[in-house]
């Protein structure tokens, strides 16, 4: 089995190439111009706000809606105009679409016939395949007789029974409560790595795409804002949408006033500027757990002085306010754990010396306003 | 960026591979597009040039010459002759298809003793010509003849296009006033039904009186039955010969009844005026009451308890909660059934050919004019003036229905009535009322069809049910009647279920889906009278390569399959929108032929709806009239048709006895329907869910 890819790496081979894919309906284009490579055996994930065009890219893959224009390539292959039947993959919708008339059995077993199989190793199979999906013993059974759960592993050996070089998953999760939603996660991407098989997998779940990702491609709109590894999304993310999209992020109005220098209202801090010239107006952002609480020595470089406006209990943390001079209008957020509240007895309208790291600070040409 | 005004993005256009699968399923929805097109569109564009067709004698273009002994005299013109005569004026001139006019007319000497030699020929090719030798000539050519061959020429009318026939039909008092007579008729049953429909409806879902379930399946039982029968058990109930006045004076004394009656009979709506308005009315009511109440009743259902609740919360008395709530929540099931029982009526023709008596409404009058005068245009012409009416009736309900639609999928917590000891009760008494009605016409109709002969002799006999010796058809009309039911059924439904699964599960060919979409709803707008006249017209047609369909049982199962093709497959499309859409692209992403889904999980799961359609196809067959009157042949009678004929040849009891054996016939296959969809429920509920 091949190992599961460690993303963005760029020296193997495409298993799938999109290229300058365009989706159009009618006067409204769903996909603009989506190029895209994904690797054998890594699992990609499309995410992106509801409406932002993933099923539409993940069927134009399948053929179910063909594209407009552009390329789709599998395994070297043009694919681009094929229907469904001729392309090889297997595929796992929202709503399962299991057939509720045919037990168990018979669904798994479904594809693989009419495929010169005998009976008995149609038979094996799917054995095989309920003993993968960890459900032995109820193959007799209809659809409507198991759980959510049971439904989408069904769902997933029935599109892997004919091993396709290709999965691709429809928010296969999403039907489901979320306990079972969060071991569900472990089990797909145990068999995927198990099975080495190409996937796809479309969400809108952020925490989803972050836990079983080994590559996450962000949309918004149609097209694609970013790719990249889990990681590099969390900590590098290249637009302002993928910044405010993924995780929790400050934004605060800045001009770019030199070399790795941006001015906010009242204060300069030091930070990558990227190559933007002096006097752009841009957006810096920064986590609100990246924010430096602790030991903060005035007058140190990217200090600031602040006052704690109302703080909120999350739990294994607060999230506090923080007012500032420097800032103007507007305000940040900072991450404070318990242990340092409790520790140093702060409270609301408490003065607080805070930093922002000069690694941790992105900046963002324009005025983009984030909620 | 590409900067061009380009509508696609940089990369080729894609033209999509059509799969084996797609071709398939686009050529057998083309073949179904075509059965359409032959079964509906062309008939129709057939019927309504028809109506426009005229035919008038062109005398002007024919001219004679006489031979006296004495060589060709001059050559003289028919026009001017015919004038100088006085006997052709324009009102002569405009005649029918099957007008003639002896050329012997233009010579009031004329004796076929003479030895006189005559010549005619046309002047103008294309012209009607005339009857020569018993054939037709159209050529510009002399043909010389004796006096004796002369005698049998007749002049032939010369046919044209022009709005003449609908000249001549707004011209003619007897024939427009029935359009004011239809739509009277039609909005005053449409009323009638929909109120007591509704009253009946709201009982069934907004009391807690007992029997419902008897009180539904009786108010359906109209269904089974063709609607002729309504008019019959009328006419015994209410007429000349009433039951109702015998049973009454056998209960009071004639002595005391007769007063009473003769009073009733000089009023203006007199017993003896069951022939008539008020007699279709009645009739008309009785057959469109459970169409209507399916309607009302899927309304009232789907009512909102919470807005109940909030009104009562409000303290809002009764009557003001009745005008606010409970009408709007109907308004469009209302709106939906007035439209429905209206085209029901205004199309019908069993009701008025049987109890209408003198009084002309359109639906008849096409039968009249084509089966009584054998004047097809005119036929076609009313044809086209009751097209309009059922259109816009028709257009009017699809608009409410898709509003309908939407209600219904919005979540609405269903509305629990509480027993009201008073509503209750009178609720109860009012479906008693209606049921009794129902059954009563039915059980007249069987027991007059029991006796030797009503009102004089009264003793039972089988007597009434020996069809073979009345004009009908016999026994054999109920045998085929069977056989062109039993063949629509399986027909149109493998047609109808598999044409909608083309339609709603096929891919692109959008223009292909959307041109089958129209042409599936369109037979539900076509009344059956102008179906079967536009049959006639179309397939009788000596040049139609089909013309060996007609007068054979085919005739009568793709008419009836067309003419209930729109509902049949709105069942079908519910049906297979109810199922997942991804079904069918799971099973290409495995590889396997459309037809491998369509057999093994769409017919299943689908099977109760497939059901309910050939149970519909089948019930309507037995029943229909309308567009098969037209096209039954002596081989090919039907007994709904056997039921109308020998009802117009005076045999009302033998009538009676036929329409009775299509309502048991129907009664029967509906508790099969029922049994089998039990049985199908119990063997599949392992798998479904609801
Ligand atoms: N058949 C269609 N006709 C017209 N517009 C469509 C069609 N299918 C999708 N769209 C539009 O294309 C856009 C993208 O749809 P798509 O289903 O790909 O979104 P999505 O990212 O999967 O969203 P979600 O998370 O809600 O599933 C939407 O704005 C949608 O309204
Ligand atoms: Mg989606």
């Amino acid at each position: 089995m091949s190992e599961s890819g460690a993303g963005g790496k760029t020296d193997r081979t495409a298993y799938l190439r999109i290229e300058d894919l365009t989706k159009k309906f009618g006067a409204f284009t769903a996909l603009k111009d989506v190029t895209l490579e994904i690797y054998e055996g890594e699992f990609v994930c499309f995410l992106g706000p509801s409406g932002c065009g993933k099923t539409t890219l993940l069927r134009a893959i399948a053929g179910l809606d063909i594209q407009t224009s552009g390329r789709v390539e599998q395994a070297g292959k043009d694919i681009s105009a094929l229907p469904p039947s001729e392309r090889d993959f297997g595929i796992v919708f929202q709503s399962y679409a299991l057939f509720p008339n045919l037990t168990v059995t018979r669904n798994i077993a479904y594809g693989l016939e009419n495929r010169k199989a005998s009976r008995a190793e149609i038979a094996a199979r799917v054995t095989e395949l309920l003993d993968l999906v960890g459900l032995p013993d109820q193959g007799d059974k209809y659809p409507a007789q198991l759980s959510g759960g049971q439904q989408q592993r069904i769902a997933l050996a029935r599109a892997i029974a004919t091993s396709p070089g290709l999965l691709l998953l429809d928010e296969p999760l999403s039907a489901l409560d979320a306990k079972v939603r969060v071991h569900l996660r472990h089990e797909v991407k145990d068999l995927q790595r198990r099975l080495g098989i190409t996937t796809v997998m479309v969400t809108h779940d952020q925490e989803e795409a972050l836990t079983m990702a080994d590559r996450i491609v962000v949309m918004n709109q149609g097209v694609i804002e970013q790719i990249g590894t889990p990681l590099e999304i969390y900590r590098l993310p290249a637009t302002s949408f993928v910044a405010d999209f993924i995780g929790t992020m400050n934004f605060v109005p800045g001009t770019v006033s030199g070399t790795d220098r941006v001015r906010l209202a009242g204060v300069d801090l030091a930070c990558e500027s990227d190559g933007l010239a002096e006097g752009t107006a841009v957006t810096v952002a920064v986590r609100p757990e990246d924010i430096v609480v602790r030991s903060v020595q005035g007058g140190e470089e990217n200090a600031l002085e602040a006052r704690i406006g109302e703080m909120e209990f999350l739990g294994s943390f607060y999230r506090a306010d923080l007012v500032s001079e420097g800032l103007g209008e507007a305000r940040l957020r900072a991450d404070l754990s318990i242990n340092l509240v409790r520790s140093q007895g702060i409270n609301e309208g408490d003065p607080l010396s805070v930093l922002l790291p000069r690694e941790r600070i992105r900046i963002y040409p324009g005025n983009a306003v984030h909620g | 960026m590409v900067s061009t005004a380009q509508a696609v993005g940089r990369g080729s256009v894609v033209r999509p591979k059509v799969g084996r699968d797609d071709w398939i399923m686009r050529a057998y929805m083309l073949v179904i597009v075509l059965y359409l097109l032959v079964a509906l569109a062309f008939p129709l564009y057939v019927m309504l040039s028809k109506s426009f067709e005229t035919y008038a004698f062109r005398f002007d273009t024919v001219e004679f010459q006489v031979d006296r002994g004495e060589g060709w005299g001059e050559t003289l013109n028919a026009m001017a002759l015919g004038e100088g005569l006085g006997i052709v004026d324009p009102g002569t001139l405009v005649t029918t298809s099957d007008g003639r006019f002896p050329a012997t007319s233009f010579f009031p000497d004329f004796s076929f003793r003479a030895k006189t030699l005559y010549r005619i020929r046309n002047t103008k090719e294309g012209s009607g010509g005339f009857l020569v030798k018993g054939r037709p000539a159209t050529g510009t050519d002399w043909f010389e003849l004796t006096s004796g061959e002369f005698r049998r020429v007749q002049i032939r009318p010369s046919q044209a296009t022009g709005t003449g026939n609908y000249l001549s039909y707004f011209s003619t008092p007897a024939l427009f006033t029935s359009i004011y007579n239809s739509l009277m008729i039609a909005v005053i049953s449409t009323i009638v039904t929909v109120t007591l429909a509704f009253l009946y409806a709201y009982a069934l879902t907004r009391s807690c009186m007992r029997f419902k379930g008897a009180f539904k399946m009786i108010a359906m039982v109209p269904i089974l039955v063709p609607s002729l029968l309504a008019g019959i058990g009328l006419i015994y109930l209410f007429g000349k010969q009433s039951l109702v006045l015998k049973v009454a004076e056998w209960a009071f004394g004639e002595k005391t009844v007769a007063p009473w009656w003769d009073m009733l009979a000089n009023g203006t709506y007199g017993p003896s005026e069951v022939y008539g308005p008020v007699g279709i009315v009645v009739a008309s009511v009785f057959f469109t009451f459970p169409h209507a109440l399916i309607i009302i009743i899927t309304a009232l259902s789907i009512a909102d308890a919470r807005l109940y609740e909030a009104a009562i919360a409000l303290r809002a008395p009764k009557p003001r909660i009745f005008r606010t709530v409970t009408i709007p929540g109907a308004r469009y099931g209302l709106i939906s059934a007035a439209f429905v029982v209206f085209n029901l009526v205004i199309t019908d023709f069993g009701v008025p050919k049987v109890i209408g008596g003198q009084f002309n409404v359109l639906a008849v009058d096409i039968y009249k004019q084509v089966i009584g005068q054998q004047n097809f245009q005119m036929g076609a012409v009313v044809s086209v003036v009751l097209l309009i009416p059922a259109l816009i009736a028709f257009t009017v309900d699809r608009i409410v229905q898709k509003k309908q639609v939407a209600l219904l999928s919005a979540r609405a917590v269903p509305y629990e009535p509480k027993p009201s000891r008073r509503f209750d009760r009178t609720m109860f008494a009012y479906c008693c009322f209606v049921a009794f009605f129902i059954l009563g016409v039915l059980a007249v109709c069987q027991y007059a069809a029991l006796i030797k002969f009503w009102p004089y002799n009264l003793s039972l006999s089988l007597g009434n049910y020996n069809f073979d010796v009345m004009d009908g058809g016999g026994w054999d009309s109920y045998a085929n009647s069977i056989q062109m039911a039993f063949y629509t059924a399986i027909v149109g439904t493998f047609m109808v279920f598999t044409g909608a699964y083309m339609v709603e599960k096929g891919k692109g060919f959008n223009s292909g889906r959307t041109g089958f979409q129209f042409l599936a709803m369109m037979p539900m707008a076509i009344p059956g009278m102008v179906l079967g006249l536009a049959y006639i017209f179309f397939f009788n047609h000596p040049n139609n390569p089909l013309n060996f369909v007609y007068g054979t049982m085919g005739i009568l199962v793709i008419c009836t399959v067309t003419h209930f093709y729109t509902v049949s497959h709105l069942t079908a499309v519910t049906a297979l929108k109810q199922m997942d859409p991804e079904f069918e692209a799971v099973s290409q992403s495995l590889k396997q032929p459309f037809t491998k889904i369509f057999a093994r999980v769409t017919v299943p799961v689908c099977l109760p709806a497939i059901l309910d359609i050939s149970i519909y196809l089948f019930v309507n067959a037995m029943t229909t009239v309308s567009a098969v009157v037209f096209l039954y042949s002596p081989d090919t009678t039907l007994a709904s048709v056997a039921v109308l004929n020998m009802d117009d040849a005076g045999d009302i009891a033998p009538a009676a006895a036929m329409g009775m054996m299509i309502f048991y016939t129907n009664a029967g296959v509906r508790l099969l329907h029922a049994g089998l969809t039990r049985g199908l429920h119990r063997r599949t509920q392992a798998w479904r869910t609801t």
